[in-house]
């Protein structure tokens, strides 16, 4: 089976654009992408579309209205948090099986102001929230953060200092929503949502877009390898079913079986991994996938906060780009800014947060219920 | 509560809470035969091991200890806050999620492992019809 390479890949500054719609925002990074990679609409054969809130309203053929209707095949992804991951996967999946030699991806998002509580609400009778407890997104989270303070003591603190390292790293990022630095009082100091995650801890709600174009190997070195991205691994999973799966969603599992996978299918291990984009929808996220994705030894996420050695030159820098915290999580494009971010390192191409050298890097999301998909990525030459 | 739960009075809040005629409330799981994976609510196949039409019905336990927790302070409108979000393992088996109540909402008082207890209680919100429902809440396990 040939290689996959990405061979352009851009994203428009997060933000909010009231004035743009999903198509309009679509259509703005796709054209980015397709300069960053020299070719055009009529060069892709295919068009993978990732979108979560408007999943049944066709939003890849309404980004084809905006840049050219070509006629290719479009196919539209959902799958919470995970959906630009998916239609990446759905693209390399294509190629992969030999369909095509280039396709075009798309994430995008308009969430606007959209509350920082996610979904909530649905089924007969009386609510359930407040009193069976919280459906809430950051109560989750902070439950799944509680379990692993639980096993391993991890402190409010620790959690904090997620928030503070990428918050800061934002401020190199000029894609990123937010390039404010927030020192950890002013996190811990914040409005508590759902303790231990303050309202720094949460992701910020933005519209967004990524786009990357993919080629074959074939057609790959027919355009000139210069500035190529390898898709080392691609992996997707569901939860499989653990104990409390279904009263407390299990980020963890799914997490732990893809990066065993991608790790597999690219023949390294975390160590070779240069730089990481995880899924910090929430502060306390960031702290369980240190472990789930192999970059430290179980129970010692809280030391590997408190050392620095995912901070920008340390270890293993994760979420150089600011992370969901900061750069904003445009849910459907999320995953395909993540690897536009590894994918900017890799070519040496990242300006003033440049991970010197780096070689490999890893992406990571989480659609809540479960998916979780992850691209590992390597520099070419 | 008996009483209560007669024809006219509160319905249950989740269909996993159960109103016996003229017997105390309890929370009901379904048990896989083969495997003995315990889940809430009806289902015809265990999400476990895929085995179909072999759950049964098991009364769960009013006892079982603080897994996690989380102190909610923003919720969505209407709905009074803080209050703890709890995940609560039951003695014998199966896991809810509830609110855990009689205890200050403040993360030097909870903790991780604490016994709890379930009890029952009307709901303080009726549905658009106006009728009642019973539901369910944690509390730290009173002695005896
Ligand atoms: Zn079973």
């Amino acid at each position: 089976m040939s290689d996959v390479y990405v061979m352009g890949i851009d994203m428009i500054k997060f933000g909010r654009y009231p004035e743009s719609n999903v198509p309009k925002l679509g259509a703005d990074a796709a054209r980015l992408a397709l300069k960053d990679a020299g070719l055009t609409i009529q060069d892709m054969e295919a068009l993978y579309s990732g979108n979560l809130m408007q999943a049944s309203a066709m939003v890849g053929q309404r980004i084809l209205q905006e840049i050219g209707q070509t006629g290719i095949p479009v196919t539209n992804s959902a799958n919470a948090c995970a959906t630009g991951a998916t239609a990446f996967r759905e693209g390399w999946t294509a190629i992969k099986a030999g369909l095509y030699d280039l396709v075009l991806i798309i994430g995008v998002e308009q969430l606007g102001r959209a509350g920082l509580l996610g979904g909530g609400g649905g089924g007969g009778g009386i609510s359930k929230e407040g009193l069976l407890g919280s459906g809430t997104m950051p109560a989750v989270f902070a439950e799944a953060g509680m379990e692993h303070s639980r096993k391993y003591g991890t402190t409010f603190e620790q959690f904090a200092k997620v928030s503070v390292k990428n918050h800061q790293h934002s401020v190199k990022n000029p894609k990123s929503m937010y390039q404010k630095e927030t020192p950890l009082e002013m996190v811990m100091n914040s409005e508590m949502i759902a303790y231990p995650n303050t309202k720094l801890m949460c992701s910020v709600n933005v519209d967004g877009a990524a786009a990357a174009v993919l080629a074959s190997e074939k057609k790959a070195k027919e355009l000139g390898m210069g500035r190529a991205v390898k898709v080392a691994a691609s992996v997707l999973t569901s939860d499989p079913y653990t104990e409390r799966d279904l009263v407390m969603p299990d980020i963890n599992t799914c997490t732990r079986s893809a990066a065993k996978q991608a790790y597999e299918m690219a023949g390294i291990g975390p160590d070779d991994i240069d730089l990481v984009e995880l899924h910090d929808c929430f502060a306390t996220a960031e702290i369980l996938h240190y472990e789930n994705l192999g970059l430290c030894a179980d129970g010692e996420a809280g030391k590997l906060i408190d050392q620095g050695e995912t901070a920008h030159g340390g270890r293993i820098p994760v979420n150089v780009s600011g992370g969901l915290l900061s750069k904003g999580h445009p849910l459907g494009a999320t995953g395909v800014a993540n690897i536009y971010e590894v994918s900017m390192h890799l070519r040496g191409e990242a300006g003033a947060r440049q991970v010197e050298g780096a070689k490999t890097g890893l992406t990571h999301v989480i659609g809540l219920g479960s998916a979780c998909g992850i691209h590992i990525l390597e520099k070419v030459g | 509560m008996a009483q209560e739960a007669a024809a006219s009075g509160p319905r249950p809040i989740v269909s996993y809470l159960k109103i016996p005629d003229g017997g105390d409330p309890y929370l009901e799981g379904q048990c896989c035969k083969p495997c003995g994976a315990i889940f809430l609510g009806e289902r015809q196949t265990c999400a476990r091991c895929g085995a179909d039409q072999q759950l049964e019905p098991k009364k769960l336990s009013n006892r079982g200890e603080l897994y996690v927790y989380s102190i909610v302070h923003r919720s969505f409108p209407g709905i009074e806050v803080p209050y703890i979000s709890a995940i609560v393992d039951l003695e014998g088996g199966g896991t809810v999620k509830g609110n855990l109540i009689n205890i200050d909402p403040d993360p030097d008082q909870v903790r991780m492992g604490m016994p709890v207890e379930v009890i029952y209680q009307i709901a303080p919100r009726k549905d658009a019809e106006g009728n009642e429902y019973l539901t369910y809440y944690f509390q730290p396990q009173t002695k005896g």
